[in-house]
């Protein structure tokens, strides 16, 4: 220890200490480094350095022709790839006027949901598990296993899907997959009931949860987050009822609010979402229209010269945007990201000042960050 | 070279010094060597039942069913290299692991596994019977976790100090408590020896864990916490503290430690079932109409009752979630201290107006 | 070969050639109008393309117009802070800010120019949120925001020597291991294009005698 002075004062008189939560921690979900004080063990501030996965996507982006960069947006939030697709292609599509047919946006409706729900079985996965529930883990990842095998069947792949497309989709569902995706989402409301018998009443979970991190509805606004945390602080927002996209003002569904801002509300906003994205994939899934699922478009998608759009979509985490920027090339001139774990780990200093370090990882795992995400 | 030394022996063997000096400690090396076997398995079989409770399969690729994966396990820990940080405490670092064990081993001296002789040359189920082993119990069990401390402290890391700090919290909170509850059935015993309690309960014809119901759930509460298993795991809580104050450990003194987290799992079992399940005895020792079950041995139904024990250890990890530093405090301040000492006024009280004695 | 015959408005829409959106001059919005009236000149374009209105500011005007937007339109959320880099322009950035207004449910763009010297007024003490893609951007650019409570580099290291999303950084990267092998690398010499990232050492000097002795005695 450095904190053992040479005077005996020093050593009593010594309370902070400095923690390096991280950047190699169980608990941040990659690698994120946390700058901590702490008095003992209670969190007297709490300094994000994030940084450790930067790769230049948005560089990146710069260099590839719009068609060519849907795979990169894949390495982004690579637990919902698929959400990055959708948001990628939409952004594209805005900026050079293509219109989707119908069948591709229920198709984008369906991946995007059913990425939802992977995306937050693996947050309640990894969040169980920082409290100390190793069980939920497994399960959460057994259903997990089920929807990476319809992407698989698919697109081809588990985790990086590139299963979008400027104009369309690139393949349309292959034989059975209907179906077999419909057992899924009938059967997956009792295995959300399964993970809540689990945690949602038990008194441990609810000690570790109710109360902690509590984050006031203004607060949450001030540092821009979005997604299950802003919900989880009373604010009824949801881009796809906000501003509906692709398919969302065809079905019916509901946006789970709960008003306490804490880290069990939160829970609660993410377990309601996991069982309405399955009805929502259940209506898309009877109403998938025919026809094509390709727009015509252009074999070179080329930008108009000065033209600048953002678009956005809810993403597992929030909302999820890109902004890009054409200069009449076929290359985006910049294309930025609008992270959303990005915004949403802003506001974890501000939640763990005073808390506990048990506190802190439970934090970490209810504000759901993919490093991926942050760093680009 | 000369033999005498094994005519020394061949006489010594029939001495009585002998018999008081060295069958116990040959005892105690079976005991010892049981219990190693038993811990390995013990290992295994939370992989196996946590497997089973978590939709997976657990280890079953080395021999047959996974049965000799503890063995390989073993061999792994030991040929690990015996990393050092450099500017840890060195003595302490290394003594931390030698502490946390031993205490835990030497319990098992006075736990009666069976009933005393009845017949003489029949075998006796423990290595000795002290007449204060209950004292002595509590004493070494809070001994152990010196060892945590000392090795939080002395790896020079902040994660490990942290650990440290939480076990030493934790063994202040539980330590009375766990004392406190094993005062009832004493009294109720009027013995401090284990085998006279365990004789107490036959005369009573009843086990302890009826009369004694507060004191065997704050004991079990507060053993769970005592050998710091879910949900009380803190002090080496993974996501929290990496692997609190076992992260510098590697090799043959992890495996100590490891040792050490389940040597106490089946102490406190092996007390809790002496103490409050009648140790040997049958269940309702006291009906005839269930004597047919004395036929099972009385090793068997003690090993039956401490399988029992440590399949809820086992299943209190895949069910609980973990317990907040403050919140453990709270549990072990507010309510088992003071329903313990509730416990040990009413029992006394009882004790004092009920059974006068002849 | 059919699609010849039918005329234009018997096609879907997603059968027809794309139609890039285009701008158009946003000043009868009630937004713009309030603004271009309170602030005037600071206003120096008022656009939307694809719905989403785009006010050009002056960069002085920057904060008070997001304020007012904050406070007088209801444009509460920070969606989103970022740079662009014009290398071709006279002040070369431009920093681009997106707003969101829950109760009228709709986005603003607040663009404004700026040079490699001149520096930006933050947005942190409006919104919070601005913190760490103010970082992002000078982090990216080397955009000053002044104001800003901590200026840092936020996803490169310290010691980085340049912001790799000016159009002028070298794609393939730079020789950044000056920061860290400072005896090994030219510190001054700064992103080069094409310089790689090979280990690039500098032409040996004259070893110390102590070390050469001691490194001849290890041999």
């Amino acid at each position: 220890m450095s904190g053992a002075g040479p005077a005996g004062e020093a050593l009593f008189g010594l309370r902070e200490m400095e923690l390096n939560f991280g950047p190699q921690h169980p608990a941040t979900h990659g690698v994120m480094r946390l700058k901590l004080k702490v008095d003992g063990e209670r969190i007297v501030d709490c300094y994000p350095i994030i940084g450790y996965l930067h790769r230049g996507t948005e560089k990146l982006f710069e260099l590839h022709p719009f068609f060519q960069n849907v795979p990169h947006t894949d390495r982004l939030d690579y637990v919902a790839a698929a959400t990055n697709n959708l948001a990628y292609v939409g952004a594209v599509e805005k900026l050079v006027g293509l219109e989707v047919p119908p069948r591709a946006r229920y198709i984008r409706v369906i991946l995007a949901e059913l990425q939802r729900i992977s995306s937050h079985l693996v947050w309640l996965a990894t969040h169980a598990i920082d409290i100390g529930a190793m069980t939920p883990f497994f399960y959460c990842f057994r259903e997990r296993e089920v929807i990476l095998d319809l992407f698989e069947q698919y697109c081809g792949a588990r985790l990086t899907l590139n299963c979008m497309r400027p104009g369309g989709q690139p393949y349309d569902l292959p034989q059975g997959w209907v179906d077999r995706c419909g057992e899924f989402v009938a059967d997956f409301p009792a295995k959300v009931a399964e993970y809540e018998g689990l945690l949602t009443e038990n008194r441990i979970w609810k000690r570790r949860t109710v109360g902690v991190g509590v984050l006031p509805p203004e607060t949450a606004i001030a540092y821009g987050v979005t997604g299950p945390m802003l919900r989880g602080s009373g604010v009824a927002w949801d881009l796809r009822k906000a501003m509906p996209y692709e398919a969302y003002g065809e079905v019916e569904f509901d946006v789970p609010v709960y008003a306490n801002g804490d880290t069990y509300d939160r829970y609660l906003v993410r377990m309601e979402e996991m069982r309405q994205s399955a009805r929502i994939v259940r209506q898309c899934l009877e109403r998938l229209p025919g026809g094509p699922i390709m727009a015509k478009r252009p074999r070179v998608l080329k930008a108009a010269a000065e033209a600048e759009v953002y678009h956005a979509v809810e993403g597992p985490k929030g909302e999820l945007g890109f902004y890009i920027v054409g200069d009449g090339g076929p290359n985006p001139y910049r294309c930025h990201v609008r992270p959303t774990s990005f915004m949403n780990l802003q506001a974890l200093p501000e939640m763990a000042r005073g808390a506990l370090i048990s506190d802190l990882v439970a934090l970490i795992g209810t504000v759901d960050i993919v490093l991926g995400e942050i760093d680009r | 070279m000369s033999w005498s030394w094994l005519d020394w022996l061949r006489e010594a063997v029939g001495q009585p010094q002998f018999t008081l000096l060295f069958a116990p400690a040959a005892k105690f090396l079976v005991a010892i060597f049981a219990i190693f076997l038993l811990i390995a398995y013990l290992v295994f079989a939370e992989r196996r039942l946590l497997g089973f409770l978590q939709v997976r399969l657990g280890p079953n690729r080395v021999g047959p069913w996974g049965l000799l994966q503890p063995i390989a396990d073993i061999l792994k820990l030991l040929v690990k290299e015996d990393t050092i940080p450099n500017r840890a405490v060195r003595w302490a670092y290394l003594l931390a692991p030698c502490l946390v064990v031993a205490p835990a081993l030497v319990i098992f001296s006075v736990v009666p596994f069976g009933p005393s002789p009845t017949a003489p040359g029949a075998p006796r189920w423990y290595v000795t019977d002290l007449n204060a082993a209950l004292v002595f119990v509590v004493a070494l069990a809070s001994l152990g976790i010196y060892g945590i401390i000392l090795g939080g402290w002395a790896s020079n890391n902040k994660f490990s100090l942290l650990g440290g700090l939480r076990s030493a919290a934790q063994m202040v909170s539980y330590e009375v408590p766990q004392g406190l509850a094993l005062v009832g059935p004493l009294m109720l015993a009027g013995s401090l020896s284990l085998v006279g309690i365990v004789e107490g309960q036959a005369r009573l014809g009843l086990w302890f864990a009826v009369p004694q119901i507060v004191a065997f759930f704050v004991y079990f509460v507060a053993g769970v916490a005592e050998t710091n298993r879910n949900p009380f795991d803190l002090p080496e809580a993974e996501s929290e503290l990496v692997a609190g104050f076992h992260t510098e450990y590697s090799g043959v003194r992890f495996a100590l430690f490891f040792l050490g987290e389940y040597a106490n799992m089946i102490v406190i079992s092996a007390i809790a079932v002496t103490v409050f399940l009648g140790g040997w005895l049958r269940p309702f020792p006291s009906v005839e109409a269930l004597a047919f079950l004395d036929l099972v041995p009385g090793v068997a139904w003690f090993f039956l009752k401490v399988f029992a024990f440590l399949f809820l250890f086992i299943w209190f990890r895949g069910t609980f979630p973990r317990f907040r530093f403050d919140q453990l405090m709270d549990l072990g301040w507010k309510w088992l201290i003071p329903l313990s000492l509730a416990n040990v006024l009413v029992t006394g009280l009882v004790v004092v107006l009920v059974d006068r004695g002849p | 070969m059919s699609e010849t015959h039918q005329s234009a408005a018997e096609l879907a829409p997603w059968e027809r050639d794309p139609v890039a959106p285009q701008w158009r001059e946003a000043a009868d919005d009630p937004v713009a109008r309030a603004l271009a009236e309170r602030f005037g000149e600071a206003v120096a374009s008022m656009r939307s393309l694809a719905g989403d209105l785009t006010l050009a500011v002056r960069r002085e005007a920057l904060r008070e117009v997001c304020t007012a937007l904050k406070e007088e339109h209801g444009f509460d959320l920070l969606v989103d802070l970022c740079g662009v880099d014009f290398p071709k322009r006279p002040e070369r950035f431009e920093v681009v800010v997106h707003l969101y207004s829950f109760a009228a449910n709709r986005r603003v763009r607040v663009k404004t120019a700026v040079g490699e010297e001149g520096a930006v007024p933050s947005l942190v003490p409006v919104f919070p949120a601005a913190n760490w893609p103010e970082r992002e951007a000078w982090d990216m650019f080397g955009i000053r925001f002044e104001g800003h409570p901590d200026l840092t580099r936020i996803l490169l290291w310290e010691g980085f020597n340049g912001h790799p999303l000016r159009k002028d950084f070298p794609v393939e990267g730079i020789d950044t291991g000056a920061a860290i092998y400072p005896e090994y690398y030219d510190a001054r010499q700064g992103p080069v294009a094409g310089a790689g990232t090979g280990w690039k050492p500098k032409p040996p000097a004259e070893p110390e005698k102590g070390d050469a002795a001691e490194e001849e005695e290890k041999k």
